[in-house]
């Protein structure tokens, strides 16, 4: 029987991946990649859902993890489709040059 | 039936005003005709004048104790204590006053057709006339104090609207203001009055009043009131008065208000609304007889003003003037009548006034219409023969002011002096003011007589009609227009130049109210009034008269007959009647005012009474407002709202340094503000 992961590494595990996301979101100009770091972020929610459906024995965890999963799917195909439109008018996918509405 | 009498005018109103509305003004409506809303008009009113025949009809019917006919429409305002109903009661007082507005009336409008014919907007000018029906009907005919106050501010708002009725004349404009103000002052007092009176009784109905006050004021006490309260509002009631019925001292705006169209001034500033006062003063008589230091404020200001009034008529150049002052004066009369307690007297010169004073300011209408607009009396003359018709009228009015028996003027000022000599609150001062008065009445509307008609013309009829021709060709249409001038387009009757007598509709009229002046009289001949008899349910016969005997009044009415007599003579020596005479005559009665200078100088300038009040009222008040305006609105509150603004505005700038614009930077805000909260519930809390 392999030895079972102790629950505070897989959840610092998941704390690492989601500050990579968010350092991803805050310093990344391009905006796939910051579609990108995004569900990275998401997964590694997900994760820690499962990580504590395991540790607490609730299947709560394991619930939300689907339904997060289908919405970010949608939500992928909506923020692709964003940025389809944006390429299209403004030829750019930075959003140092997408500040429409400052002015 | 009695909702009928004040809704003729009204529907009237509506017809006139929404046709005049809707299809006219829109169109800007050049030639109008005054005929079609003429005839709406005057059919409307007379209409209210059979209502109110069969009115008086069936009072007279009824026993003499409860002679009373009452309508309550609806309730109209209940609050707390205060019940007013839309109700209209028609006693025999104001079944009078009713007869009087709705006949006269109906002349006047008659009279209107012709007078207004060539105007340019004799829809509009109809539809305020027949507005101004119903607000006085509603005045003498309102059961409570809040009627009568509904209407005496619709009188007081179609007389500004009918004195400025050729507003794009600034002068007229302004009389109409003036007229306003002054009356508002008035309001004011009335006002304050009637919530004195709701105070105090606890009603504003005026049988509920006389009731609440008992027989010569025994349940007074019952109310918490005394002498004080019952003089104070007396008084307040008076201001109105003296707004309304131009005394002294707001009569100022009369005078101004000839500025409108004649018939407005005889049915308006002569015969009716003015005379809402005296209506006011003897509807409540049970309250001022229990006063006698109101009936003695209401006498001494009645008589001075007749006095006064009649010295400034003396002098008077303009034809309207004259009669304006002269209105003023007879005003006067009747207030000093009501004053002395006398106020049948005061209301049966209310209702031969309202005769001879229509007569007279229609027949100057006549003049000013046949003169082309000429309203200066120094350049008439001699129109005797050029105007027959006006003539012998207009005669009859004057015959009856000067107080000659036996038309209607002599019965009725005969009666006022009388009374005011031998009635217990009367004096031999009030007399004499009242009698000297008469005195300048004849000569003065002699004066006038004789320069219209008498003696040679003073113009040149040629010049006239040239003049007049011009005024055809170049009249604009919105252009200054004096009298009828809106545009003269002349008809058939018109067309030869020079002074003509006036058409049908417009003589009808002055030989109706010439029969009136001669035999009104007869209603109120001493001794066998009749009007007394009928006036007695609402006004107590008072038998201190009847003290000093006959005697002294066969002697009084002598001296009062003699006076009038002295003062038409003197008036017939400086402005003889006979061509030959006429320039020698006039250059004496020059001569004679130049022996006078300073005298002369004041008449002249009547007083100067505007003058004092510009310097005293007006000047100041425009100072402190233009002081509010610049000092306090502009540099204090225009400073404090701006403030907010500009706070506001320097905060938003401020602010929106915030708003990069950049996505990653309010995703940066959104951490931040997540790990804060975070932190807050998982460390802060515990």
């Amino acid at each position: 029987m392999p030895q079972q992961i102790d629950t505070w590494v897989v959840l610092a595990f998941c704390s690492a991946i989601f500050m990579i996301g968010l350092a991803g979101v805050l310093i990344r100009r391009n905006i796939l990649v910051i579609l990108m770091s995004v569900e990275l972020m998401l997964n590694a929610v997900n994760l820690t859902f499962v990580t504590f459906s395991k540790a607490l024995h609730h299947m709560g965890g394991q619930m939300s993890v689907f339904f997060i999963i289908t919405v970010a799917a949608a939500e992928s195909a909506v923020g692709l489709g964003l940025v389809i439109a944006m390429f299209r008018t403004l030829r750019s996918v930075d959003t140092d040059e997408i500040q429409l509405l400052r002015e | 039936m009695l909702a009928l009498i004040p809704l003729f005018p009204l529907v009237g109103f509506l017809i006139n005003g929404c046709w005049y509305a809707l299809f006219q003004a829109p169109r800007g409506c050049k030639k109008a005709g005054a005929t079609v809303p003429g005839v709406i008009a005057t059919l409307a009113i007379a209409a209210s004048f059979v209502v109110a025949l069969f009115g008086f009809i069936q009072l007279h019917a009824m026993g003499s104790e409860h002679r009373v006919i009452e309508q309550v429409l609806y309730n109209w305002i209940t609050a707390g204590d205060l019940h007013v109903d839309m109700a209209f009661r028609l006693d025999p007082l104001n079944s009078l006053f009713t007869l009087v507005i709705t006949g006269v009336g109906t002349l006047i409008h008659l009279y209107s057709i012709g007078y207004m014919g060539h105007d340019a907007t004799p829809g509009k000018f109809f539809c305020y006339l027949n507005l101004f029906c119903f607000a006085m009907l509603m005045l003498v005919l309102g059961a409570s104090m809040p009627i009568l106050f509904l209407g005496w501010e619709g009188v007081g708002l179609c007389s500004y609207l009918l004195i400025g009725y050729w507003y794009t004349d600034i002068e007229k404009a302004k009389a109409g203001k003036k007229a306003f103000v002054v009356n508002r002052i008035g309001d004011f007092g009335f006002l304050l009055g009637m919530f004195l009176i709701f105070n105090t009784f606890h009603t504003l109905d005026f049988e509920a009043l006389r009731t609440a006050v008992g027989t010569g004021g025994d349940l007074l006490a019952a109310h918490g009131a005394d002498l004080g309260t019952v003089t104070a509002i007396c008084l307040l009631l008076f201001i109105g008065c003296m707004g309304k019925s131009a005394q002294i001292p707001l009569y100022v705006w009369l005078p101004d208000a000839m500025a409108g169209p004649t018939p407005v001034s005889a049915l308006i500033h002569a015969a009716t609304m003015v005379t809402s006062g005296i209506y006011m003063v003897s509807r409540l008589n049970f309250l001022y007889s229990l006063s006698p230091t109101a009936l003695h404020v209401v006498a001494s200001v009645g008589a001075f003003t007749a006095f006064f009034a009649a010295t400034i008529a003396l002098v008077q150049k303009d034809i309207k003037k004259v009669l304006a002052y002269s209105t003023v004066s007879q005003l006067g009369y009747m207030f000093l009548a009501c004053g002395v307690g006398a106020y049948t007297a005061g209301v049966f010169h209310v209702i031969t006034h309202a005769f001879f004073k229509a007569l007279l300011f229609l027949g100057a209408g006549s003049v000013i219409h046949g003169m082309h607009e000429e309203q200066d009396i120094m350049k008439m003359g001699g129109l005797k023969s050029k105007m027959p018709w006006t003539f012998i009228t207009f005669a009859a009015g004057w015959l009856a002011i000067c107080g000659i028996p036996p038309f209607a003027g002599f019965f009725s000022k005969d009666e006022i002096l009388w009374q005011s000599f031998s009635s217990p609150n009367g004096s031999v001062v009030l007399w004499g003011l009242g009698a000297l008065t008469a005195v300048m009445t004849a000569f003065y509307m002699t004066r006038l007589f004789s320069l219209t008609f008498l003696g040679k013309p003073r113009f040149d009829e040629k010049k006239l009609g040239s003049h007049h021709d011009n005024v055809v060709v170049h009249a604009p249409v919105h252009g200054h227009d004096h009298g009828h001038g809106h545009g003269h387009a002349h008809g058939d009757s018109h067309a030869k130049s020079g002074v003509h007598e006036s058409p049908m509709t417009m003589v009808l009229p002055l030989q109706i109210l010439a029969v009136a002046s001669v035999i009104g009289g007869f209603m109120g001949m001493p001794h066998m009034s009749w009007l007394e008899q009928w006036l007695e349910p609402v006004i107590p016969v008072h038998e201190g008269a009847v003290a000093l005997g006959g005697s002294m009044e066969w002697v009084l009415m002598g001296v009062s007959v003699a006076g009038a007599v002295i003062g038409v003579m003197v008036a017939f020596k400086f402005f003889a009647p006979s061509p030959e005479k006429s320039e020698a005559s006039l250059q004496a009665a020059l001569g004679v005012r130049n022996r006078w200078p300073v005298l002369n100088r004041m008449l002249d300038h009547k007083w100067y009474v505007d003058e004092i009040y510009e310097a005293v009222f007006v000047r100041p008040i425009q100072a402190l407002s233009q002081g509010l305006w610049k000092q306090v609105d502009v540099a204090v509150i225009d400073r404090f709202v701006l403030g907010f603004g500009r706070v506001s505005a320097w905060t938003g700038q401020t602010i929106r340094v915030m708003q990069t614009g950049s996505i990653q930077v309010y995703a940066l805000m959104l951490a931040i503000g997540v790990l804060a909260t975070v932190g807050y519930l998982i460390y802060g809390l515990a």
